[in-house]
């Protein structure tokens, strides 16, 4: 299918956001104004773990131009049930918890109360004047220490305790497949916390409207994940919300979870007027989500011709305050890139007192793929096997079935590997001291899940979309270009555009690399709804059958006559009228996308520091609907992985305060630090989508700390397993040999 | 609580003048009194480059300017960048590059390379990199950042 000519679909067309996104007009959550609007603010915990015994705001409240002051006793104090989060369901009483602390603090940033007031300033200052009154409990800040018996416990009622959830995988006989092994490596690895670093902290306005609707403004990942979070919260239907999405700077899953909406609108409830929150970026850093810390052991044998013959992993995950750590999705991916009879994985979700955690592009899999890649590497180099052609002996490929279950439907981790041991950069030369190349593989999903897309046609041959996807990378024209493919238009002459939650059915949320896929797929309807409508329509002004006529490459025959697009579009008004074609799709078909890096390091055995000197990206995406974009994701998901690999983490003092809660010293990669970023699409089409498409976004970040650590290993002779590899990490590694 | 202070500035061209809070950084000028919302806030310490302004011929970090530090100064914001109708080369380069992903940082990167390809117009890829250092962007790993200032200093040398 990838084979097939597209006239759309594979071409590199100007964003249809472009113009509004390169001058600033472009409007982002904290750029939104509404008359009478009042600024919000919150106040968070300095306590990692604590006891709220009483809040007085009768201070805060009695300073000038504050106008209004929320706490946990605002809310609706409805029974507990589930509400769906965007990526899964978890209890209203968390949702709620993670607003507005009720109770107890479970991490330092928690949110304990808000302020509205005329300014910005005067609601900090107003935050200032809030007492909270906590009694300090000690604190827990990672898995293992989590788990351990007389721990201190964030969840009274969690039965287990700490360790919330444990899944378990298991296939074939794990005793077996070890018994057979030639080489069996077991080894222990520990990932930091770390965050998705979007730019745009996130920012809220919410308005009570008077006759009882819920006006919000923000941004967001899902529109209709907001407009549930806050209806269920507030204890209103859905009906009485609606949610404007505007444009989102960025998110990586971060901006799934809902922060400020509800808060918003309760301090909007209050005063009569809209309400904006922004937050500050200590307040991203400390208060919303970011992705697990993560202690991982990984136990693999194989035989000396080189197959696998068993693999086990146990997986403990932080999942911060509140269960849902993504450590399941880390325990599906941590092998699936391999076709191992002999599987057994121990997945653990584990509360700590850290803020709760969020998703952050393929969550789970990278910390499991550093963990599985390391390994495999050590015993491909223990069998002298080059590390590719052993990945390829035992490469997952249609057919193969996952330990969780599934068995593959066509995919491409073969061609991913044979594209990598084909690569220039693989089989370039690296010369010089202190250098080495290292390569990893990854997996990760595509999620199917709703979409909705209305499609209308204007009477100069051009047609107005409307989704309900969020645009954080291009999806509009990726959207757009799979509408125009099917009506045989220029992507320029769809009209692209995002809109509120009263506007177009549901939609979810713009994650699991779902939205090219399940959103462009709904256009493919909407657009193949429109055809059906001109066809008819050109049909009756012929006086034909519609099924005589057909259409190809925007223009409609039947024997001699012909209709272009653009004529037939002018006609409507005398065939029955306006034409507006419907799209909304829940599909299956989902095709889960592999991912390759090369990676090539020089360690400076003075300091420790890592530099990349050279970086592949490879990934099969299916079919890439926008090279340019597909690329970018690529090279966007690679730095991420780069940056976690080197650099970034939450520093935790003991007491558990994030001690580099900015930018400054939480340090993601600057253009100073990088090379370009090769990339090498591979495409190997999905039979679930009508263009071919797997999810492209996330897959592309799991490779890069394990191929890192393999190249530094070569570089520096030194096995790294604990994430940041940064220059202290480094060094003790390096000293740790000497020893 | 202190009187506001009067600023007379001359912003994208236009004489500005305006009153701010002794507190108010030339950030929150731009956007909470001027309606300049092109300039945005990523961190409001100046580690980000989201904010990034030219003022009087040199790159700030406007969240660390106070408003009235800008009194009598020259500045100019992303909104200042198209010639009239016309995009700058830099704009174009980043559409035709597509160097942007969600675009929170675009306007930065924007304003940042129009001062380097002003003072300079035919940087290395390096000077580039160290240029831009300042500027954060979390969606694009830089490539088509870089490629895109190299595209319109080229553009720049074409006859228009």
């Amino acid at each position: 299918m990838s084979d097939r000519e597209y006239a759309v679909v594979g071409t590199r067309p100007v964003r249809h956001d472009g113009a509004d996104k390169v001058t600033g007009r472009a409007l982002y959550g904290a750029d939104f104004d509404a008359a009478g609007l009042l600024h919000g603010y919150i106040l968070r915990s300095p306590h990692a773990h604590a006891r709220i015994l009483r809040i007085d705001t009768s201070q805060a409240m009695a300073l000038a131009g504050v106008k209004a002051v929320v706490t946990a006793a605002d809310f609706p104090q409805g029974s507990d049930r589930m509400v769906d989060l965007g990526e899964g369901d978890v209890p209203l009483s968390y949702v709620r918890g993670n607003l507005l602390a009720s109770g107890k603090a479970l991490y330092r940033g928690h949110a304990v109360a808000a302020v509205a007031a005329v300014s910005r300033h005067i609601a900090e200052e107003a935050a200032g004047l809030i007492e909270v009154e906590y009694e300090p409990l000690p604190c827990v800040l990672t898995a293992p220490d989590a788990m351990q018996e007389g721990a201190p416990l964030l969840h009274e009622d969690l039965k287990a305790g700490n360790a919330a959830d444990h899944h378990q995988f298991a296939m074939g006989d794990i005793d077996a497949g070890f018994a057979a092994a030639d080489v069996v490596l077991e080894r222990e690895f520990r990932t930091a916390t770390v965050h998705q670093g979007y730019i745009e902290p996130h920012a809220a306005t919410a308005l009570w409207n008077n006759d009882g609707r819920v006006l919000v403004w923000c941004s967001t990942q899902g529109s209709f994940v907001v407009r549930d979070v806050t209806a269920c919260v507030l204890d209103l239907p859905v009906s009485r919300v609606k949610v404007t999405p505007l444009e989102i700077g960025g998110g990586f899953g971060g901006k799934i979870p809902v922060y400020l909406e509800p808060v918003a609108a309760l301090l909007s409830r209050k005063t009569g007027r809209p309400v904006k929150i922004v937050m500050s970026r200590k307040d991203v850093f400390e208060g919303s989500g970011p992705t697990p810390g993560s202690y991982i052991r990984v136990k693999i044998g194989a035989r000396n011709d080189g197959r696998i013959t068993a693999a086990q992993a146990y997986l403990a995950y932080e999942a911060g305050a509140y269960p849902g750590s993504m450590v399941v999705p880390g325990a599906m991916c941590i092998f699936a890139a391999y076709d191992i009879a002999n599987v057994a994985i121990d997945a653990y979700d584990v509360v700590v007192n850290k803020p709760s955690t969020a998703a952050y592009r393929a969550p789970g899999a990278t910390n499991a793929a550093f963990a599985a890649e390391t390994v495999v590497d050590e015993i491909a180099e223990k069998l002298s096997i080059d590390p590719v052609e052993f990945r390829l002996l035992n490469a997952a490929h249609e057919g193969t079935r996952r330990a969780d279950g599934p068995k593959y439907r066509r995919i491409g981790c073969v061609e991913v590997l044979e594209t990598i041991k084909r690569h220039p950069h693989y089989n370039a030369p690296l010369e010089g001291p202190n250098r080495g190349r290292g390569v990893a593989v990854g997996f990760w999903f595509n999620i199917g899940f709703a979409s909705s897309c209305n499609i209308s046609v204007n009477a100069d041959g051009t047609v107005n979309l409307v989704e309900g996807s969020t645009d954080i990378g291009g999806t509009r024209t990726s959207i757009a270009m799979q509408a125009a493919e099917v009506l045989g238009i220029a992507a320029a002459d769809v009209n692209p555009s995002v809109v509120d939650t009263d506007s177009i059915g549901y939609t979810a949320v713009t994650g699991g690399s779902r939205t090219t896929f399940a959103t462009g797929w709904a256009a493919y309807e909407a657009a193949q709804d429109v055809m059906r409508q001109l066809k008819e329509r050109a049909a009756k002004l012929w006086g034909v059958d519609a099924a005589s006529v057909t259409a190809e490459a925007g223009v409609f025959r039947s024997g001699d006559k012909v209709l272009t697009f653009g004529e037939l579009a002018a006609r409507l008004g005398e065939t029955g009228g306006p034409v507006v074609g419907r799209g909304a799709v829940n599909p299956k078909g989902v095709g889960g996308s592999f991912s390759g890096s090369i990676a090539d390091v020089e360690v400076d055995p003075e300091t420790g520091k890592v530099s990349i000197l050279r970086f592949t990206s490879v990934q099969d995406v299916g079919k890439a609907i926008h090279p340019s974009y597909v690329e970018g994701q690529m090279q966007g998901g690679s730095v991420q992985g780069i940056g976690w690999a080197l650099n970034e983490e939450y520093y935790m003092s003991p007491d558990g305060t994030m001690l580099n809660s900015s930018f400054l010293d939480y340090r993601m990669p600057t253009a100073l630090d990088l090379p370009m970023i090769d990339t090498a699409i591979v495409e190997v089409p999905n039979p679930g989508h009508p263009f071919g498409v797997r999810g492209v976004g996330e897959a592309n970040i799991v490779p890069p700390p394990a191929a890192i650590a393999n190249a530094i290993y070569r570089a520096a002779g030194v096995r790294m397993r604990r994430l940041p590899m940064n220059p202290p990490a480094v060094m003790e590694a390096i000293w740790s040999q000497r020893d | 609580m202190h009187d506001n202070i009067r600023i007379r500035t001359t912003i994208n061209g236009e004489p500005r003048e305006f009153l701010c809070e002794p507190r108010q950084s030339l950030l929150e000028c731009l956007r909470d009194i001027l309606g300049l919302t092109g300039t945005k806030e990523g961190c409001n310490d100046g580690n980000c480059g989201a904010c990034t302004v030219i003022m009087d011929d040199r790159i700030v970090a406007s969240c660390l300017v106070l408003g009235a530090e800008a009194d009598g100064a020259t500045i100019t914001t992303i909104e200042g960048i198209a010639r009239g109708s016309q995009l700058h080369p830099i704009q174009r380069a980043f559409l035709e590059s597509a160097a942007l992903q969600c675009g929170i940082c675009t306007p930065g990167f924007i304003v940042a390379a129009k001062a380097l390809l002003d003072q300079e117009p035919h940087p290395s890829e390096e000077r580039i990199r160290l240029y831009l250092a300042n500027n954060l962007c979390r969606c694009t790993g830089y490539d088509k950042i870089v490629r895109a200032v190299q595209q319109a200093a080229a553009m720049e040398e074409a006859p228009q």
